[in-house]
């Protein structure tokens, strides 16, 4: 058998077959009684308010994190192509975020908007806002997403930056002696050529934040307030790890898992036919 | 003849190791979520247990947070790997009663390794607590914590209340907690940690009111959380109140809130009795009381319940390692052990002879407060209100409580809300759990 064959069969197949099996039991925590129950628990999960509340949620931080990431790291990435000096140092800055690890991302921005102690939400209350994202869940999801984009910064500005470096720059200049201005020739000319960046970014950026981003909401919120910010990952580890109702967890787990292979299926047959890779 | 000689290889190798392992010190191991000082506690008993004897040797192990240990225990478990001793927090205790077939009874390892178990030694509020309604004691308590009320001296100086004399009920805290938000000497009155614990659970107990049927769970079966009676409607309509202006401030689902205090924020704060080190380490010139009881309440104040949390025994061992627990009990239970537990960890005594010993040392005269939460869990005879609280699922029904009073304090819902909500879905939670 191959040994890449034998490699998935362990570490993919084993334990997703694991989890199914899982999702269909009722079991006590130390898995001294189990009953087979088919697909109650996929019943019971998706009839909970909570568990349609964490779908609402994970979409919300997930569009907005990736909206946040990309939309700032273009901006910079074409700053960046317009530095004259110190063109290197300035990429060299903007990459490191990408090396801190999510929790410590998480733990970074918990300090800095700290209600009590935290400087920028001193700043925040100076300005008349009554920061509290302990209780207020916008504010708590605002930081969120915050922490979750900035992390997310570096690695677009990153692609963003070759991606420009790929548009001839015969076309731009043509376009400028035709008379067009900076902000045309970007719309009319850059962006489009973009568009494969853009799309990939986008793909990487949707599944970072569905999945990734674990260790930034068990170190800002754990979920809360209320359960505001509780992303379906998140609910997975609460259900099962906390509160250790296995079958309602792993129930999650596997819908998570056709929640992948279906945007995956999608990324592959659909979507990448449509988008032009110049 | 090759066959023969094989064979009475195996044969002789096989004596040769029972015979060592007869000699062999019989190792127990022991899964504990201890970390700064108190993994120094941790540390130096297990070090002088073996040192005290040569047949045992026990082997303490870190898990991490208290859940992350008592996970590590069930998956330990699950894998037939389960340690011989595992530290388990209050809250797990229902989760691990659930699992008779996984346990043995401390009472049991003790009786079965010719060890008498005298119940009348140990701090009655804390063995019953860890007690099955027949009695037996089903784990040996190990760290024990109160909640207590802490306040800033220099707060108080500044407010103009009396610096000697901590509020007593809850109104005498809104109303100091107003004055201190308004003479403009802290920006907030009054915090506190773990409202869940403190103000349900404690406030229940306290104030002689039952927080569900059932003696609070531990008397099993079919529990209703009762949650939603008057006595805390107006607790929490009051909290709720207060914390509009920002009189009171929530600090989050655990001990956040101690960071606010800490920082001088607020003036008075309710919190576990084992938080003193840090504030005796900040250097703040800070007072002790008791927790403050409902002056509507007619029992109170009746006397808290325990905190912290303690050793569970697996089932399926030798009886080498039942003996070598046994014997690390017995060493536990010794009055200079518990005297050192005590002091050194800021964790209640769980024996009497301990609480004498340090009272008659002159401990107490130099902390003042430190006897407070032994007091206060000791000063009546528990009731059927008072002995604590059980659920096979606390930890998701305590999640439940912190969202709907979080919606609360976000001004949300109104405080009867609240605890209807919490009371419903705590319900159908509980129900679900006893079917599984």
């Amino acid at each position: 058998m191959a040994p890449q064959l034998a490699i998935t069969l362990v570490f993919f197949y084993w334990p997703a077959g694991q989890a199914l099996y899982q999702s269909m039991l009722r079991q006590d925590p130390f898995g001294l009684k189990s009953r087979f129950v088919w697909f109650a628990n996929f019943r019971k999960v998706l009839a909970d308010p909570a568990y349609l509340n964490s779908i609402k949620v994970t979409v919300v931080f997930s569009l907005a994190t990736a909206i946040v990431a990309m939309v700032v790291a273009l901006l910079l990435a074409v700053m960046a192509e317009k530095a004259v000096r110190g063109k290197g140092l300035y990429r060299t800055l903007l990459i490191w975020p990408y090396a801190v690890a999510p929790a410590i991302a998480g733990m970074l921005w918990l300090f800095l908007f700290n209600p009590s102690i935290g400087s920028l939400a001193y700043l925040l209350r100076s300005l008349g806002i009554a920061w509290d994202p302990l209780l207020n869940g916008t504010h708590a999801m605002v930081l969120l997403v915050s922490a979750a984009a900035w992390k997310q910064i570096s690695y677009n500005f990153l692609f963003f930056v070759a991606g420009l470096q790929a548009v001839p720059k015969t076309l731009i200049e043509a376009a400028a002696m035709d008379g067009a201005g900076e902000t045309k020739r970007f719309w009319t000319i850059v962006f489009p050529l973009l568009a494969p960046t853009t799309f990939f970014l986008l793909v990487v950026n949707t599944v970072y934040a569905l999945f990734d981003t674990f260790g930034i909401v068990h170190a800002v919120t754990g979920g809360g307030p209320g359960k505001t910010t509780e992303t379906l990952v998140y609910k997975v580890y609460n259900d099962g790890f906390v509160n250790l109702i296995l079958g309602d967890s792993a129930a999650q787990s596997v819908i998570l898992m056709a929640i992948v292979i279906a945007l995956t299926a999608i990324q592959f047959r659909y979507v990448e036919r449509k988008v032009h890779y110049g | 003849m090759k066959f023969f000689g094989f064979a009475a290889g195996v044969a002789a190798t096989l004596t040769l190791l029972s015979t060592t392992s007869a000699f062999a010190v019989t190792q127990i191991s022991w899964w504990h979520a201890m970390t700064g000082a108190n993994a120094e506690v941790v540390a130096k008993i297990s070090k002088d247990f073996n040192a005290s004897q040569s047949d045992y040797e026990l082997v303490p192990v870190f898990k991490g947070t208290y859940p992350e240990t008592l996970n590590a225990g069930i998956a330990a478990f699950r894998a037939g790997q389960a340690p011989d001793i595992l530290q388990v927090f209050d809250v797990g205790t229902g989760v691990m009663m659930a699992a008779e077939g996984a346990i043995k009874p401390a009472a049991d390892v003790l009786t079965s390794a010719g060890m008498t178990f005298d119940k009348s030694q140990y701090l009655p509020g804390i063995v019953g607590y860890y007690s099955k309604p027949d009695g037996t004691m089903l784990s040996f308590p190990y760290n024990s914590s109160s909640p207590i009320l802490y306040y800033n001296k220099d707060i108080f100086q500044k407010a103009g209340l009396d610096v000697n004399s901590p509020p007593k009920t809850w109104n005498e805290v809104w109303e100091a907690a107003k004055k201190i938000k308004t003479s403009g000497a802290a920006p907030c009155g009054y915090t506190s940690t773990w409202l869940t614990w403190i103000h349900l659970e404690n406030f229940a107990a306290w104030n002689d009111v039952p927080w569900a049927t059932q003696q609070n769970g531990l008397a099993g079966g079919d529990v209703e959380l009762k949650i939603n009676a008057p006595i805390f409607v107006n607790h929490f309509q009051a909290l709720a109140d207060l914390a509009k202006d920002g009189t009171f401030k929530y600090g989050g689902r655990t001990s956040e809130a101690k960071q606010i205090f800490l920082a001088g924020e607020c003036g008075i704060f309710t919190e576990s009795s084992g938080g003193l080190g840090d504030i005796v380490k900040s250097g703040m010139n800070y007072g002790i009381g008791q927790l403050p009881y409902d002056s509507d309440a007619k029992g109170a104040p009746q006397n808290t319940t325990p905190g912290g949390a303690s050793l569970w025994v697996f089932g399926n061992k030798s009886d080498e390692e039942y003996k070598g627990v046994a014997a690390f009990f017995a060493y536990l239970s010794n009055t200079d052990v518990q005297e050192y537990l005590h002091q050194k960890s800021g964790y209640l005594p769980v024996t009497l002879a301990a609480y004498e010993a340090t009272k008659k040392s002159g401990f107490y005269d130099k902390n003042p407060g430190r006897e407070t939460p032994i007091l206060q869990m000791t000063g009546k005879a528990p009731t059927d209100n008072s002995k604590g609280v059980r659920l096979p699922n606390l930890p998701q029904v305590r999640d439940i409580q912190n969202e709907e009073l979080e919606k609360m304090l976000a001004g949300q819902q109104t405080a009867q809300q609240a605890l209807d909500n919490a009371v419903t879905r705590g319900n159908a939670a509980i129900k679900e759990a006893l079917e599984n």
